[in-house]
């Protein structure tokens, strides 16, 4: 199976990851490891089981085998330090459609447990050309208008880890650019993202990973 | 807490949900008299297992919502990953749920207490169970709503899962109604009430996160 050369001083590490579902093997013996500021592209056919390994990295999906290591630690050993480590953009966008944009970006903060992130909401929401969207009830906007909210939350966590699923989804080139440069600078700071795609994400930067695709 | 904010804020926006299930209580009271008759006694004596029953059907109706629209929009993966208990998560969620449910129903039951010839001090009674017994309902409703999560007809599993657990609170709730009606005073029935929240607060928040996150997988 696909694994990546060993990386100097890995923050997070992958080993021996398994997971079945249904009796059907998604991957098998899965090794990775990223450094400061890396992106992991996680590449592959539908149905090659990206979107399962991002929900077993944020142990969502329980692996049959294998340990995640994050600075040298089981994540298992404590899940809640973990969780804090990471912001979530799933294939679904997880924004309410009676809450505006901003009520969405400080509600997601507040389940994060934040006490207050005004100036992070500006800066996000800058980030994505959002600031005259803000106030709009989410249900009112696009498709591409809602991922760019999405990741607005993404951005706005302040994060090491960033896990998306498809980030590239319904938005629009200038929409794309600025997820780019969301991501430089997310990654220049010494965070880390794996991105699930079937498009490419126009970062050079990025490693690969491809994932098999089974029947 | 954050959570139960978000989730009271969403029903402000959405008033029609509440006004729905509360209308739902008033129309499903006010057949029972047009059923039975105007014979006064015979209304009096069966109110409080009418009131209770039917607030019991009310607050399951609004149940199924209650993680199903986390789930559909993705927010529930969100509170999965919120970096403190899920337990603690369901249990804002099931308050906040009490909250424009449970609490709307024990104010409105005396006003159609009134209507069936409830003496006062029984409708008085009668929210004082409702009180303290629909925060059970919300919870027992709340563990139905996390199993049946992403099912078919999660709706009517949800009843047939929640109604058989709710039994001992609807026996109390309108046996005290009736032993305050018969003079014996309801303390014991009351604080039997409370033990059945107690447990629930205790018991399900666990089962339902169990089941949410096995709905996540």
């Amino acid at each position: 199976m696909a694994s990546l050369p060993f990386h100097e001083a890995p923050m997070l590490e992958v080993i021996d990851l398994t997971c079945r579902r249904g009796g059907r093997q998604v991957f098998d013996h899965l090794s990775f490891s990223l450094g400061v500021g890396e992106l992991l592209a996680l590449v592959g056919r539908n149905g090659s089981g990206k979107t399962t390994l991002l929900r077993a990295l944020a142990l969502l999906v329980r692996a049959d085998a294998g340990v995640i290591l994050w600075q040298g630690g089981d994540v298992r050993a404590d899940p809640e330090v973990w969780r804090a480590q990471l912001a979530w953009l799933g294939h679904l966008d997880g924004l309410k459609g009676d809450l505006s944009v901003r009520e969405n970006l400080l509600a997601g903060e507040a389940l994060r447990g934040a006490r207050s992130g005004e100036d992070r909401l500006d800066a996000a929401l800058a980030a994505f050309d959002l600031a005259q969207l803000a106030t709009r009830p989410v249900r009112t906007l696009s498709a591409g208008q809602r991922r760019r909210s999405a990741l607005a939350r993404v951005v706005m966590a302040q994060a090491p880890i960033w896990l998306l699923d498809e980030p590239l989804n319904a938005l629009d080139s200038a929409a794309q650019q600025a997820f780019r440069s969301a991501v430089d600078r997310h990654l220049q700071a010494g965070g880390i993202a794996i991105a699930a795609t079937h498009a490419d994400l126009g970062l050079p930067s990025a490693r690969r990973l491809e994932l098999g695709a089974p029947l | 807490m954050g959570l139960v904010a978000r989730d009271l804020r969403l029903v402000w926006r959405r008033p029609g949900d509440v006004t729905v299930v509360l209308a739902f209580f008033v129309v499903a009271t006010v057949l029972f008299p047009l059923g039975i008759g105007p014979e006064t006694n015979i209304l009096a004596r069966i109110a409080a297992g009418v009131l209770w029953c039917a607030a019991l059907f009310a607050s399951l109706l609004s149940l199924d919502r209650l993680f199903a629209a986390d789930f559909e929009d993705g927010t529930l993966d969100l509170l999965l990953l919120a970096p403190w208990p899920l337990e603690l998560a369901t249990l804002a969620k099931c308050a906040a749920h009490w909250i424009v449910t449970g609490l709307p129903l024990a104010l409105l039951a005396p006003l159609l207490g009134l209507g069936f010839g409830l003496e006062t001090s029984s409708l008085l009674g009668l929210a004082v169970t409702l009180l303290v017994g629909t925060p059970t309902l919300s919870l027992i409703g709340g563990l139905a709503a996390a199993l049946t999560l992403g099912a078919r007809r999660s709706g009517a599993l949800l009843a047939l899962l929640a109604l058989p657990l709710c039994v001992p609170t609807l026996i109390f709730g309108a046996g005290a109604v009736e032993s305050l009606a018969s003079g014996e005073g309801f303390s014991t029935h009351i604080a039997i009430l409370g033990a059945l929240a107690l447990v629930s607060i205790a018991t399900t928040p666990w089962a339902m996160a169990a089941a949410l996150r096995q709905a996540g997988e």
